[in-house]
């Protein structure tokens, strides 16, 4: 079933014309095929739709209108740091000498890639305080899993092979307990102190000889700083195991924090989040990884190496026997490492403090504006850092309409929903991150669109629980995606359109 | 509010125990927090829980919860309704929303569960 509906369209396929449109796919040289195998090769042209280029480009930018994107609106999407993507960002990338260079190209001629990548890594190490950094996971997930993948490899090369728990707070992303899991090992969870912080003693009583790790966001997901990380970090290592720093949150402490100069033993960095290049799209992303002197010799190989004659290449196969061996193809992803070396060098270590600054000045007004307003709740008053929680608990008893109503409503304002129901320790909850590009007017017109909205849910509940009003598509039946997924395209039977000869 | 006749753990789990067998769910109240329950991840018939420790994951449009076993015991038998029809924990979550049965390994564990007044009073705290 295609998508339907005044702005919304048929597919590329379904307006394909046979014999329509300018380029055809080049017939290959005579011969070429030859010594493919006969039952590898296609007996039809493969099913292409044929369109001409104004139709094309109508069809993508009417659908690149339909999205709520950095680049239409603010997207206060909290734990994200949704901020502006710098267009000088798209200029480094495309670059033909970055852009075109073959992923097997010879090191003599990829050395002005291996050059960035390697400054990219020094910038990186100092911005961490670690002491080496591996630029090849593709998410910061996928980070994750490095990182823990090094953890495991370190404790088995001393022989401590008891060593199945990862200690996680309740807060923490869901991606931290899948880490544990898909690296083999067992989640034990943490119970939040009353403060929002990591409560001590529970976690003291949890550590044991059997603890490999602890993973810790910091600041947390509630956006507070972990005051405790001192004395938490040497407790974790007291009884043998290593600390992870999720760097989730980076945006909150650049220059004024350095995780490795904390004690932590490995971090990894979301270069969507922290370093603005894009989320969108589903990657490729980058999620390198900062470790100290402990992990250094597991780092997945290869790494750049650079020569004392300046020169620079990749490790050759087997020659750091230690590593923990490839986790992903060729280098890393990078176009997108370039992009994140282009905003390291455009701000400098003074912007980046700067930008750090900047975020947490502006999430604290919004957290002011929204607290002074007496209609959401805050359940961590104070000082945050880069983002903070608000919570519809109040509202909800009151008239009913719930957090995920408002999210839907703020869609009518122009606004993209904060996250919701995010982090789950806290009822109804918002998760709000503004960063430090959106201006002090936007952050005054998301807050006045907040307060009314919760006006709104006193005098007419009804119009914010069926939002939003004006939005492409309504209200979506989210259990029923979720029950029966219709994840394919199909083309109408005896609708298969041939490429022409 | 909640039925009288079963016993609760403080995760949200009820239990019906008859005889040595013993049937699991979750409450009206968890079902309510979840939200709408897309997806039941069960043990197989013959696999042993034990007592609050997980025995499967719930999954809703919100988040994914792990399910506490209220009682240690082998399963012997799984609802193979909710596979089709997950929003069952929602509209029935007493009923036809059970998950699964356990043939009771500790009859003694019973006495460490709350009862309906106080798996009552938890909620209401809430």
């Amino acid at each position: 079933m295609s998508a339907s509906g005044p702005r919304l369209q048929p597919t590329l396929f379904e307006l394909s014309k046979p014999g329509r449109g300018g380029d055809k796919i080049p017939h290959a040289p005579k011969g070429a095929l030859d010594r493919l195998p006969a039952e590898h090769r296609r007996a039809h042209p493969p099913g292409l739709p044929e369109l001409n280029e104004p139709d094309v480009v109508r069809h993508y930018v009417n659908l690149s209108q339909l999205n709520h994107a950095v680049d239409t609106g603010f997207y206060p999407l909290g734990s994200c740091t949704m901020k502006w993507n710098p267009k000088v960002n798209e200029w480094a990338a495309r670059l033909p000498g970055f852009a075109q260079l073959h992923p097997m190209a010879p090191d003599d001629v990829a050395q002005g890639t291996l050059q960035l990548l390697w400054e990219l890594e020094q910038m990186l190490i100092e911005i961490s305080g670690m002491r080496a950094v591996t630029l090849q996971p593709a998410a910061g997930a996928h980070g994750e899993l490095t990182g823990v993948l090094m953890i495991r490899a370190y404790h088995e090369a001393r022989g401590d092979t008891g060593r199945t728990d990862v200690l996680v707070p309740d807060s923490a992303h869901g991606t931290n307990p899948a880490t544990a899991t898909m690296a083999g090992l067992r989640t034990v969870s943490i119970k939040a102190a009353a403060d929002g912080g990591i409560d001590l003693d529970a976690f003291r009583a949890a550590l044991s000889p059997t603890t490999a790790a602890v993973m810790i966001t910091n600041p947390s997901t509630m956006g507070l700083f972990e005051s405790r990380v001192g004395e938490l970090i040497e407790a974790v290592h007291a009884v043998g195991a290593l600390a992870y720093m999720d760097g989730a949150n980076l945006n909150a402490i650049l220059g004024r924090f350095k995780p490795g100069e904390a004690g932590f033993d490995v971090m990894h960095i979301n270069t969507h989040k922290t370093f603005s290049t894009p989320h969108g799209g589903g990657g490729p992303g980058a999620g390198p990884v900062a470790v100290g002197d402990k992990l250094a010799p597991y780092l997945p190989a290869p790494r750049v190496v650079r020569e004392a004659d300046g020169s620079f290449r990749l490790e050759r196969v087997g020659e750091r026997p230690t590593s923990i061996g490839r986790m992903r193809s060729f280098v890393g992803s990078t176009g997108v490492l370039v992009r994140a070396y282009a905003y390291l060098r455009t701000h400098g270590a003074s912007g980046l403090a700067e930008i750090t600054d900047d975020a947490v000045l502006a999430a604290n007004y919004l957290k002011s504006l929204l607290a002074a307003s007496g209609v959401y709740d805050i359940p961590f008053p104070g000082v945050c850092k880069h983002e903070f929680i608000a919570s519809a608990t109040s509202i909800k008893k009151q008239t009913g309409v719930r957090t995920l109503d408002i999210a839907k409503r703020l869609l009518d304002h122009g606004f993209h929903a904060p996250t919701v129901y995010f982090p789950l320790t806290v009822d109804e909850a918002m998760l709000i991150e503004p960063t430090e590009t959106e201006s002090i007017e936007t952050l005054d017109a998301f807050a006045n669109a907040l307060v009314e909205i919760a006006r709104e849910a006193a005098t007419d509940p009804e119009t914010i629980k069926t939002a939003p009003h004006t939005a492409a598509v309504r209200r979506l039946d989210e259990a029923g995606a979720a029950r029966n997924p219709n994840l394919r395209w199909r083309p109408a039977v005896g609708d298969w359109t041939p490429c022409p000869d | 509010m909640v039925p009288a006749d079963l016993r609760y753990t403080k995760d949200h789990e009820w239990v019906r125990v008859d005889g040595d067998t013993a049937t699991i769910g979750v409450t009206d109240f968890a079902a309510n927090q979840l939200g709408d329950v897309v997806f039941v991840d069960l043990p197989s018939v013959g696999k042993s829980v034990d007592q609050f420790a997980t025995f499967g994951v719930v999954e809703s449009v919100k988040a994914v919860s792990d399910l506490y076993a209220p009682l240690s015991g082998e399963v012997v038998e799984v609802n193979g309704d909710l596979g089709g029809a997950p929003e069952l924990v929602n509209s029935d979550p007493f009923g036809g929303g059970w998950m699964i049965r356990v043939r009771v390994s500790d009859a003694a564990q019973v006495d460490g569960l709350l009862d309906a007044a106080a798996y009552e009073r938890l909620t209401s705290e809430a």
